[in-house]
């Protein structure tokens, strides 16, 4: 475990500011307040702010708000952002309907033979 | 499942150029782009490029969209749009969404050339409609023709930001300020120079407070922040805007990459996470290579040379070329990468605050800090001369890699020398015939004709004009300083438009002699009234 996650650190109080209510994540309306207080929830690693408040998760996949919300992350914890474990890159790597996903074309066209 | 040599995730400049080069040398190349375009930003890119011939420089971006575009049918390239990839597995087999269908292709080497996302900053109102990417104001109005709005406020001070300024207003949008939390304008100063003498005001230091509207941008509030960020009371400013417009860096899209088990770094001067490749774009997985913005943030320029150099490296990795074809390959483009590498704005002083000139000279402050040189500052560049008759001035301060002006000049009026990065010099033995095609060739518009004295106590100043409708001859207007404020009036003299200029119009001014090294642009007079 690198020092920045080690969970015996402490990283003090809450404190409430004066722009929680500002929203982050617009796909999934996740604000400022809700992320800083995940993180006294526990919650220092991009994956697990995923997992814990869907920031990132809606249709653009993190693409606006991951920067954002690794800032913010970051700063409650007192460490730069290059240093907060990055998220888990998955497929599909863009927005996409499950009846396509679900669609696996059998062979190609007859074009790309 | 169909099999290809080298599948290419990215149309842009990047993935084209790798699929050219590959192409080239007998490589089966597909390239997969999930817009309904390719060419990635070169299409909104209307302004000339800098650089020297073989970086295609004073070439507007979008005709060098074309001109890959067609080299990379004439390869035999297949690039398939609306095509998504959204996944790529191991052993290259890459996952493509095309219409409503998942595909599953299979390749023996792979270029990930998917380029950037644009950032966000946060503040009170920034999910508002009204706020947008610059980009996104750039794929409006270039792309489809669409106004972004009518009264704009830019944040971001970098090539971005001042490029896309210099657009909204060619489009008709109203620029009322350029912002920047940074205490220094990021970008070209020829770029910030050309935007300036137009009127726009530059705040650095400034950054938002807060975007004002219900539904939509009505307005913005900016201050000045102190050295840590933070804002100073009282210098508050409030503008009327319906847009505002955020060019606050780019993020590399690198998750294919990631997901594929290449090793990542996260790294702030590459602009994010990107891969660990060596300066061939090769990454820590053996035939997965990086080029382009997605390994580290740069510009068109340099992007295309890292796609063919992963293109190249491609070939290599399949065995279409040996180790001896390829050093001799790299070495060309090692030289021509390093050109664009060079000089004030190179990715290796990037944070630095550059003082001096490579010449010596020191940088205009009033340049860094208002957009432009200040009429007490421009003397000391050694593109600004005196001389009887009609001779080029150039206001070029920055040590910046470009040198179209140097051969554009029939006369040898102006030398820049073997060093790409150096300030032109005007030669005084020259003798110029006032033809402008250095007025035209200047990527940065930094070079005016200037006959300081007619005979009749007035002077002619020759501008780069790049707007519509041009004014006629005869047209009584003002000319304006670097500042952009009114100097004197002007009445237009000629404007000259030709095919060589390529859409760089020569307005020509008559103005009283004392103005002729102070007027830089020139305003129509009833569009100064209706301000």
């Amino acid at each position: 475990m690198n020092s920045v996650n080690d969970r015996s650190r402490d990283i003090g109080p809450f404190l409430p500011g004066a722009d929680d209510d500002m929203l982050v994540c617009r796909c999934e309306e996740i604000t400022k307040g809700e992320i800083r207080r995940a993180v006294h929830d526990g919650m220092w690693t991009m994956t697990e702010i995923r997992r814990y408040l869907r920031a990132g998760m809606g249709l653009c996949q993190g693409q606006t708000c991951s920067r954002l919300v690794k800032g913010i992350v970051a700063r409650e914890l007192g460490v730069s952002p290059a240093e907060i474990e990055p998220a888990t890159s998955r497929v599909p790597m863009r927005p996409i309907e499950m009846r396509i996903f679900a669609n696996e074309a059998e062979e190609v066209d007859a074009d790309e033979k | 499942m169909k099999r290809y040599d080298l599948i290419i995730v990215g149309a842009g400049p990047s993935g084209l150029s790798a699929a050219i080069e590959a192409a080239k040398r007998g490589l089966n190349v597909i390239v997969f782009d999930e817009n309904e375009k390719p060419g990635g930003q070169l299409f909104k890119q209307i302004h000339k490029f800098f650089g020297s011939k073989e970086h295609r420089a004073k070439v507007r971006g979008f005709v060098i969209g074309r001109q890959l575009l067609e080299e990379a049918a004439e390869a035999g390239v297949s690039v398939k749009l609306n095509a998504t990839v959204i996944g790529l597995y191991q052993d290259k087999e890459v996952v493509v969404k095309q219409g409503a269908r998942i595909k599953h292709y299979k390749a023996d080497s792979v270029v990930i050339a998917t380029g950037a996302a644009e950032n966000m900053v946060l503040f009170p109102g920034w999910t508002l409609p009204g706020v947008i990417g610059a980009g996104a104001a750039q794929t409006m109005m270039n792309l489809h023709g669409i106004l972004p709005g009518k009264k704009i406020l830019m944040l971001g001070s970098g090539n971005v930001g001042l490029v896309v300024s210099f657009q909204l207003m060619q489009c008709g949008c109203e620029v009322v300020a350029l912002v920047d939390a940074a205490p220094r304008v990021g970008g070209y100063g020829v770029h910030a120079s050309k935007v300036a003498r137009c009127g726009v005001p530059f705040y650095l230091s400034h950054t938002i407070v807060e975007a004002e509207g219900e539904d939509c941008v009505k307005g913005v509030t900016i201050a000045e922040v102190d050295d840590k960020f933070k804002f100073i009371p009282g210098t508050e400013k409030h503008f009327e805007v319906d847009t505002i417009c955020m060019a606050v860096g780019l993020s590399p899209m690198s998750q294919l990459l990631k997901m594929a088990g290449a090793e990542m770094t996260d790294d702030p001067k590459r602009g994010g996470q990107v891969p660990v490749c060596d300066e061939y774009g090769r990454t820590s997985i053996p035939g997965v290579f990086a080029a382009g913005d997605v390994s580290g943030i740069e510009e068109a320029s340099s992007a295309m040379i890292e796609g063919r150099m992963a293109g190249v490296a491609a070939a290599e990795f399949l065995g279409y070329i040996d180790k001896a074809e390829l050093d001799k390959e790299l070495a060309v483009l090692d030289k021509a990468l390093d050109g664009l590498r060079q000089g004030m704005f190179a990715p290796a002083n990037r944070g630095k605050a550059i003082e001096k000139t490579e010449e010596g000279i020191d940088i205009s402050s009033n340049l860094l800090k208002k957009g432009y040189v200040s009429d007490d500052e421009i003397e000391r560049f050694p593109g600004v001369t005196h001389k009887k008759g009609i001779h080029p001035v150039i206001e070029c301060t920055q040590n910046i890699p470009c040198n179209p002006c140097q051969d554009a000049c029939p006369k040898k009026c102006i030398s820049i020398g073997d060093n790409i990065t150096s300030l032109p010099i005007a030669v005084y033995e020259g003798d110029c015939i006032g033809c402008g095609m250095c007025v035209a060739s200047c990527s940065g518009q930094a070079i005016f004709l200037v006959d300081e004295d007619c005979g009749d106590g007035t002077a002619t100043v020759t501008i780069p004009y790049e707007f519509l409708p041009l004014p006629k001859e005869g047209t009584k207007g003002v000319a304006l300083g670097r500042n952009g404020r009114m100097v004197c009036e002007a009445e237009v003299v000629s404007v000259k438009s030709a095919t060589a200029f390529d859409k760089t119009h020569l307005l020509t001014m008559r103005v009283p002699k004392e103005y002729a090294m102070t007027a830089r642009f020139f305003k129509e007079a009833e569009q100064e009234v209706s301000r």
